[in-house]
């Protein structure tokens, strides 16, 4: 299949500072895939390179096979919503009638429902609405665009955890009956990690994973117990992270263990956890604190 | 269900759908919930809902009837009884050996224990 969006070594530089560096990407149609990294990762600067907002210094970027930028063809067939979009002086109501214009697909009667959902009165003006509520209508704008390819950046600025479910569990309902093409940028990574069938990685503007999401899981374990028994049982495997509390011992491996390393960790009274995404991502960006990641 | 973040979601989907299978929740020859049901009740992506279901149906524990969905096929329950019995050992009495070893708990004890328990032989065997 040919991918929705495609990355070749893509390069964005802000004077002397690389935003993005050799970024190289293929995200599948029907795919729900999370860019995922820390504030300040490149993530925003990627999106708006997909949206068309933004021209990379290096590389090629292609969406639907084509250059977005000013390709009105192409920017028909995606909806993106940013972190803290800014709307004209007029209200939600006319904002969601402007966009109702714009996308072919668009679904009145979603969006409707989703008003009400996330209670923002269509006769608000946008600016007297909460910081949350601006976030609200973005969302309900991104999901009822329904467009091939929805893109949404942090949208979530001001929502608390119950609204931030209540997207979730909208976008999956949505996604399972209007399959379509959703990249989810995000730093709250343990929240979307079960919507996620495809995982990206940011760090200071380079990719440092890219893999299934299923793959992910597993990826590395947390070996805990009696430092001996611990020790003996990690030797000749990639130590990520090594922490000592008086004879105790836990280290994280790089794994997947298979069932008899499972089942010697039990017989050896060794606890196993592994990692979670956001765990995962702490430790890719090389930030685990007080431990480098060794081999 | 409280997902376990080491096992692959989509197994434990279908662990949870095999559980449901052996304890007669889902009868056989009763439709199977949907790959769209079960993503929005666990709150999983569709397309890891369809990889568990489809295990299952690797396994013929469910089969396809086109159009109308998944169905819990003839005799699944006996043959997942009958696979989970045969790694009962590994999985439920090696741990329970190993913390008796490691609590001084000897075999006579052990048994005791068993037998005080109140645990009928036999169960609920068809």
């Amino acid at each position: 299949m040919t991918p929705v969006i495609s990355a070749t070594a893509l390069g964005r530089r802000y004077r002397d500072q690389a935003a993005l560096e050799d970024v190289s990407l293929a995200v599948e149609p029907g795919t729900v895939t999370g860019l995922l990294g820390r504030n300040g990762a490149g993530k925003t600067t990627l999106m708006r390179i997909v949206a068309g907002q933004e021209f990379p210094t290096s590389g090629t970027i292609r969406v639907f096979g084509e250059a977005p930028a000013e390709n009105e063809a192409v920017l028909r067939r995606m909806v993106f919503v940013r972190e803290e979009q800014s709307y004209p002086d007029f209200r939600v109501s006319n904002a969601i009638e402007v966009a109702s214009w714009f996308y072919p697909n668009w679904d009145r009667e979603l969006a409707q429902q989703l008003l009400a959902d996330f209670d923002i009165p269509p006769q608000r003006r946008i600016r007297k609405l909460s910081r949350g509520m601006r976030s609200a209508v973005g969302i309900v704008i991104g999901l009822a665009a329904r467009a091939e390819l929805t893109v949404f950046d942090e949208p979530y600025a001001g929502l608390d955890a119950v609204a931030r479910q209540l997207f979730y569990d909208r976008l999956l309902a949505d996604f399972a009956e209007h399959p379509r093409t959703v990249v989810l940028s995000t730093h709250l990574i343990d929240e979307v990690a079960d919507l996620l069938e495809h995982v990206v990685m940011l760090d200071s503007g380079r990719v440092v994973l890219d893999a299934p999401a299923d793959d992910v899981r597993g990826t590395a374990m947390t070996v805990s117990g009696p430092a001996t028994a611990v020790e003996e049982f990690v030797a000749g495997r990639a130590v990520w992270h090594r922490q000592r509390l008086g004879a105790r011992a836990s280290v994280t491996v790089a794994g997947p263990l298979d069932f008899a390393a499972q089942a010697r960790a039990r017989a050896l009274h060794l606890s196993l956890e592994p990692l979670s995404l956001q765990q995962l991502l702490v430790h890719a960006s090389g930030n685990s604190a007080d431990e480098k990641v060794s081999a | 269900m409280p997902l376990d973040e080491g096992t692959p979601l989509f197994v434990q989907i279908a662990e949870q759908l095999a559980d449901d299978i052996v304890d007669g929740v889902l009868a056989e020859g009763a439709r199977a919930p949907s790959t769209n049901e079960l993503a929005a009740f666990y709150r999983i992506n569709p397309a890891t809902a369809a990889k568990g279901i489809n295990l299952l149906v690797d396994e013929a524990v469910l089969e396809k009837r086109r159009g109308i969905g998944m169905f819990v096929a003839a005799g699944a329950r006996e043959q997942l009884r009958a696979g989970r019995r045969k790694r009962f050992a590994e999985q439920y009495l090696d741990p329970m050996l190993a913390e008796a070893k490691r609590l001084g708990i000897d075999t006579d004890t052990l048994v005791s224990l068993i037998q005080g328990s109140g645990w009928q032989n036999g169960g609920d065997t068809p």
